[in-house]
């Protein structure tokens, strides 16, 4: 055996070791921990009282703008955390939100020593003549030893592919893959792990793609939607020329005005007029999708409403399926309401893994959640259409 | 968090907010300029994200209070401004409930902006850096009150 081959052997050898260590952390963390708490006996009662549930619990993965955003999603119950560079490499490009490298190694470190994971999201498309930066934030969250890559563009898929081999990788949502082929595809030339799905799909045609791929799928579960569009929307650029694939931000608060006069409230981007909201008419992101425009002499949400998915309703469904993970969007917001939805949504998934025959939607997880829901309201999204 | 003690959403009787327009403002702007300088020197602000607010004016106004205090950022330190002689960069208004429930972690601004309950006009992007800066902030643990926290 050459030398070299030895070598590699090795460090083969101690990533497996280091997978299995942090598989077994994991396992053990989640069954240890009952509505958010530490619970000694937890590990031994699903073997004592009960049968153990039909198909594992999806992990939990929660948004972390900020550090301490980061430690309100691991104390409050996430199994994982994605969290991205303060630059244009991730789509939640706003000022002050993320992390620097400081912030960044003791973040990974809060959740690491918890048994959690840490995804970092480098999930916008290399601009021209920029292509280094992509690469730089690629190495870097391999350097600082990040559980998986979020990626969205072909070409870094490759570059991480090539140059990291060992890192475990997943399709951004704003891949925006929506078939098992798109995926499978993915997995075959890249080596993804995990695809995420853009929230386009049935429950019936999410369940599909499981079926027919071995990679792991990851859906929405809650949080501010938008025309889902996901990697190929231009709206935002339409308006002011930059968008979150290009900039990494959707409608980027320099062009966003808010303009309070009596009795309503206007708002523009980059001085086109989105919407004008009465004093006690719920508001929204000042996105184009959620504006009210005149249409043929009416003037209505004319792509769709400010609104919030929540999927509480469907989440045995959602186990039943074998979806792998529950991702919660808001890497905007403040850790309050980071730790809000993690704690309602851990306790819900805790309550459908005890007993999912039983498990009904408290009505204080739906009050928790639609009261952080954009235009405090929340619907079922694609899940539940009808048709397809 | 917030141990097992909620700040309730109220807001104060109207005579109040009339009783407190009357009512000299400086005391307002002194106190959060202390609070916020008491920030910067226990190095709790980004200083990144601090120099974007170099020469900014700020408005903070408590609805039913009628209470309002308006300062600066200037060469390292919060300021107040008692006579502000142009509108503020950026301004905040929000019933007192609001600002508390913002304060203790125990509401997110954007549930609040969405809500209605809380107000933000003048440069959008300040105002995201000014949210931001102070959702990052890792404030030290509060010492146990047994009379509070039970």
């Amino acid at each position: 055996m050459h030398p070299n081959d030895c070598t590699k052997l090795r460090s083969h050898f101690i990533i497996f070791k280091t997978e299995l260590c942090r598989a077994i952390l994991l396992r053990t963390s989640r069954l240890t921990r009952i509505n958010g708490k530490q619970d000694g006996l937890a590990i031994l009662r699903p073997l004592i009282f009960r049968s153990p549930p039909m198909s594992s619990l999806p992990d939990l993965v929660c948004p972390a703008g900020s550090l301490p955003a980061l430690k309100a999603a691991v104390d409050n119950g996430a199994d994982a955390v994605y969290l991205g560079y303060k630059n244009d490499t991730n789509a939640r490009n706003f000022a002050g939100l993320n992390f620097d490298a400081k912030t960044m190694v003791e973040g990974i470190r809060y959740a690491h020593a918890k048994g959690r994971e840490v995804l970092m999201a480098i999930n916008t498309f290399p601009q021209a003549g920029r292509i280094a930066d992509w690469h730089k934030a690629v190495d870097g969250a391999v350097d600082q030893g990040v559980d998986a890559i979020i990626l969205a563009d072909i070409g870094l898929l490759d570059y991480a592919r090539e140059r990291h081999p060992q890192q475990r990788l997943h399709l951004s949502v704003q891949g925006s893959a929506t078939s098992y082929e798109a995926i499978n595809f993915c997995q075959r030339e890249f080596g993804v792990r995990r695809a995420v799905l853009p929230r386009v799909l049935t429950l019936a045609q999410v369940e599909h793609v499981i079926k027919n791929t071995s990679v792991e799928i990851e859906v929405f579960g809650f949080g501010s939607l938008c025309v889902m569009n996901e990697g190929r929307c231009w709206l935002s650029s339409y308006a002011c020329g930059e968008s979150p694939n290009t900039v990494g931000a959707c409608s980027p608060a320099k062009y966003v005005k808010w303009d309070k006069k009596p009795g309503t409230m206007e708002t523009r981007l980059n001085g086109i007029l989105i919407d004008r909201f009465g004093d006690d008419e719920p508001a929204g992101y000042p996105t184009l999708c959620k504006g009210r425009f005149e249409v043929q002499g009416e003037t209505y949400y004319a792509l769709e409403e400010p609104t919030s998915l929540n999927v509480l309703e469907l989440l045995p469904d959602i186990i039943k399926i074998g979806v792998r993970a529950i991702k919660v969007e808001g890497r905007q917001r403040s850790p309050t309401y980071v730790a809000q939805v993690t704690r309602t949504l851990r306790a819900a998934l805790d309550s459908a893994r005890d007993s999912a025959e039983r498990f009904h939607v408290k009505p204080a997880w739906q009050a928790e959640l639609a009261k952080v829901s954009e235009g405090s309201q929340a619907t079922l999204g694609a899940y539940n259409r009808p048709w397809r | 968090m917030n141990g097992n003690f909620t700040i309730p959403k109220f807001k104060l009787p109207g005579f109040v907010a009339s009783l407190g327009h009357k009512l000299p403002q400086w005391p307002h702007a002194l106190a959060l300029v202390g609070v916020l300088n008491a920030a910067l020197k226990m190095k709790l602000l980004p200083e990144s994200e601090l120099a974007l607010l170099e020469e900014k004016l700020f408005r903070v106004r408590v609805l039913d209070t009628g209470g309002e205090a308006t300062y600066t950022y200037r060469s390292g330190l919060f300021r107040p401004v008692f006579r502000p002689d142009r509108e503020p960069d950026l301004a905040f208004a929000a019933n007192l409930s609001a600002y508390l429930q913002m304060l203790a972690r125990q509401e997110d601004p954007d549930t609040l902006f969405f809500n209605r309950e809380l107000e933000i006009t003048g440069d959008t992007e300040l105002g995201l850096i000014v949210k931001n800066m102070l959702d990052a902030v890792e404030w030290p643990k509060r010492p146990h009150l047994p009379l509070v926290s039970s």
